[in-house]
C-alpha cells in the first residue's frame, strides 16, 4: 500500500511537471511558423465550411426590433482618428469630402456625403459582434455596397473589395498603420452589406466611425472598417500592408471572421 | 473456483471480448478497442487545449452575459476584473450575481511568469499561449475544435455501429434497480471486484452518457452559436440558447462541468488503480481483481 502511495504521489508530480512543460512547449509551438501554419489551417475549414452554407442562399443576418438596441454601444478600436486633415473633415461637417471608388473597375467614381444618402438606402438594426466576445445591437443606415459597385462596374478579374479607412491604430507617420480591410465578393454583394452614414438615426458619429464605414453583418465587428476614405477592387491583397487582407489579420487574426 | 472463471472466459468471449490469465492469477480482459483508445487520448489533448485556449479567447471580455447582447455597460452574470487602489496593489475579484469576492493573487491580479503584477482575468499557467494574445488563442481553440469535432463524430459513429455503446454504456435494469447501492459504493469509495468490475458501473455510464451525448456536443453547438456566420444560416440556433450572449454563457458553463468530470475522472482512476487503469487505456487490457471473500458472509 505504501508502495503504491508513492506511486501515487509520483505520478502527480510527474503530471504537474507534465502540465508546465505543455505550458512552455505551446508558447514556443505558438511562435513556430510551421505550426502556425497548421493551426491556420482551420480558418481554410471555417471559410470553406460556412460557405457551404452561407453561399448558395445568401441568408440574412437577424434583424432586430428599435426596443432592442443597447443603450450603450461600445466604439472599439480608433474613437478619433488623429491628423489635420481628419479634424478638417469633421469640423466642415464631411461637406467636401468624397468617397473614392477605384481599382479595378471600369468607371472610377466618388461620390459626396449628400450624393451617397440621396441614393437608395437600406435601413437595418442588427447584432454587432466584437472579437473579444461582447455583443450590442445597433440600427444601421446606408447605401447597399452592391449599388455602389455596380455603378462603377467591376472588371471580370476583381475579386476582393478592400477598404482605405482615415484611422492609424499606430499612429504611424508613414502610413503603414492605416487601418484598412478587405471582404470577397459574396460578402460585398450580400443584400446587408451596406456603407453606412447612419446609427441609431443619427449622423454616423466620429467614435462609430464617421463619416462612413462598412457593415459586413454576417462577420465579427473588425471586418466593419470605420472611417472609409477609398474603396477598391483588386485582384489579391498580398501586396497591401503585410499582405494578409487587413489591419487586425496583418497582425495575426484571422481573415474570414465569420466564427 | 477454476471452473467459475472458465466460464468466466467463456462469457467473455461470448460477448466478443479477449480474456486471459497472468501468472500471479489475475485475469486480464481486453477492455478498451485501439479504436476508442486512440479516440480517447485524442479526446484528452483537444478539451486541454480547447480549456486552455478558451480561457484566453474569455480574458478578452471576462464577463458573462444572458440574452442577445451584452457588453462592459450591459449587467452580467460573472465578470473577474482587477481594481487600481489609490494606495498599494490592484485587488483581482470575481464577481457572480450580486456577490464578489477576492481572488487577488489566482483571477484578475496575478503575477505573471516574470513576476510582474498582471490584471488578466485568468492567469498565465492555465491559458495558451501563456502571455495575452487573443488572435493566437483564437487560433488554437479552431484547430482543435475541428479535431475536438471530428475525432467526436468518428468515436460516436464508432461507437454504435461496434454495439460499445449498447452493449457498454446502456443501463440495464438490473443497474436501474441497484443505483443506490451504487451510490453507496461511490460514497465509501468501494471498487468492483470480480465479475462486477468488468462492467461500467451505473454511475459510470450514467456519467459517460452525460458527457458523451450532452456536455461535449453543448460545447461544439454553444460554439457554433456564437458565430454571426453560423447564426445567419441557422437563426433558430441562438433562439433556442434565448440569444449569443447567452450560448457563450452556456459554453463557459458546460466547459466548467467538464473540468468538473475530468477531476472525479482522474480521482477515480487514481483510486481504483492508476497502473491497471493507465494500461487498459494504453494496451487494452484490464485486470480484474478476483472476489474479495469476506469471513462471516456467504453472499456471492
Amino acid at each position: 500500500m505504501t508502495r503504491e502511495l508513492i506511486t501515487r504521489r509520483a505520478a502527480l508530480v510527474g503530471a504537474m511537471g507534465a502540465g508546465g512543460l505543455i505550458l512552455s512547449g505551446c508558447d514556443r509551438l505558438s511562435q513556430n511558423q510551421t505550426f502556425q501554419r497548421m493551426l491556420e489551417g482551420a480558418e481554410k475549414l471555417n471559410l470553406t465550411g460556412q460557405r457551404l452554407v452561407l453561399n448558395s442562399s445568401q441568408p440574412l443576418a437577424r434583424e432586430y426590433q428599435l426596443s432592442d438596441i443597447s443603450r450603450v454601444f461600445k466604439a472599439n478600436g480608433t474613437v478619433r482618428p488623429e491628423g489635420d486633415e481628419y479634424r478638417r473633415l469633421v469640423l466642415t461637417e464631411f461637406s467636401d469630402w468624397k468617397l473614392q471608388i477605384g481599382g479595378l473597375v471600369k468607371k472610377p467614381l466618388a461620390f459626396s456625403l449628400a450624393e451617397l444618402k440621396a441614393m437608395p438606402s437600406r435601413t437595418q438594426i442588427t447584432r454587432h459582434d466584437c472579437v473579444e466576445g461582447w455583443s450590442a445591437i445597433g440600427q444601421w443606415t446606408g447605401v447597399l455596397l452592391s449599388h455602389l459597385l455596380a455603378q462603377a462596374e467591376l472588371m471580370p478579374n476583381a475579386r476582393y473589395i478592400v477598404f482605405r479607412c482615415a484611422d492609424d491604430l499606430l499612429n504611424s507617420q508613414d502610413g503603414s498603420g492605416l487601418y484598412y480591410e478587405s471582404i470577397d465578393l459574396v460578402d460585398a454583394f450580400h443584400p446587408q452589406t451596406i456603407m453606412a452614414y447612419a446609427m441609431n438615426g443619427q449622423a454616423l458619429p466620429v467614435p462609430h466611425g464617421a463619416p462612413i464605414r462598412l457593415r459586413v453583418e454576417r462577420q465579427l465587428g473588425y471586418k466593419m472598417a470605420k472611417y472609409v476614405m477609398r474603396i477598391e477592387a483588386v485582384a489579391e491583397f498580398s501586396k497591401i500592408g503585410f499582405g494578409k487582407g487587413g489591419f487586425w489579420e496583418d497582425r495575426g487574426y484571422e481573415w474570414y471572421a465569420g466564427i | 473456483m477454476a471452473l467459475d472463471i472458465a466460464d468466466q472466459n467463456i462469457a467473455e468471449e461470448a460477448r466478443g471480448r479477449a480474456a486471459r490469465k497472468t501468472g500471479s492469477g489475475k485475469e486480464l480482459i481486453y477492455r478498451h478497442t485501439l479504436f476508442v483508445r486512440l479516440a480517447h487520448w485524442i479526446n484528452l489533448l483537444c478539451v486541454v487545449l480547447l480549456l486552455m485556449s478558451g480561457l484566453q479567447i474569455f480574458n478578452a471580455h471576462p464577463m458573462l452575459h444572458w440574452g442577445i447582447k451584452g457588453d462592459e455597460a450591459d449587467p452580467s452574470l460573472l465578470s473577474i476584473y482587477a481594481e487600481d487602489q489609490v494606495e498599494g496593489p490592484p485587488i483581482g475579484w470575481v464577481q457572480i450575481g450580486d456577490r464578489k469576492f477576492d481572488t487577488t493573487g489566482v483571477l484578475g491580479v496575478f503575477r505573471d511568469r516574470d513576476g510582474f503584477l498582471s490584471g488578466r482575468a485568468f492567469p498565465w499557467w492555465i491559458t495558451v499561449p501563456s502571455y495575452q494574445s487573443l488572435a493566437e488563442g483564437r487560433r488554437w481553440h479552431f484547430f482543435f475544435a475541428w479535431l475536438f469535432a471530428l475525432n467526436g463524430l468518428a468515436f460516436v459513429i464508432y461507437g454504435f455501429a461496434a454495439r460499445h455503446f449498447q452493449r457498454d454504456l446502456a443501463p440495464t435494469r438490473f443497474d436501474i434497480r441497484n443505483i443506490g447501492r451504487s451510490i453507496l459504493d461511490h460514497l465509501k469509495l468501494k471498487h468492483a471486484r470480480g465479475e462486477a468490475a468488468k462492467r461500467y458501473n451505473v454511475l459510470q455510464k450514467l456519467t459517460y452518457i452525460a458527457v458523451i451525448f450532452v456536455l461535449l456536443p453543448l460545447m461544439i453547438v454553444t460554439g457554433l452559436t456564437m458565430s454571426p456566420g453560423v447564426d445567419s444560416a441557422a437563426p433558430w440556433l441562438p433562439e433556442i440558447f434565448t440569444g449569443r450572449q447567452s450560448a457563450r454563457t452556456i459554453h463557459f458553463v458546460t466547459a466548467t462541468l467538464i473540468v468538473l468530470f475530468v477531476f472525479v475522472h482522474i480521482l477515480e482512476v487514481l483510486l481504483s488503480g492508476f497502473f491497471n487503469e493507465m494500461r487498459s487505456m494504453i494496451t487494452g487490457w484490464f485486470a480484474v481483481r478476483p472476489e474479495k471473500i469476506e469471513p462471516g458472509r456467504s453472499e456471492p
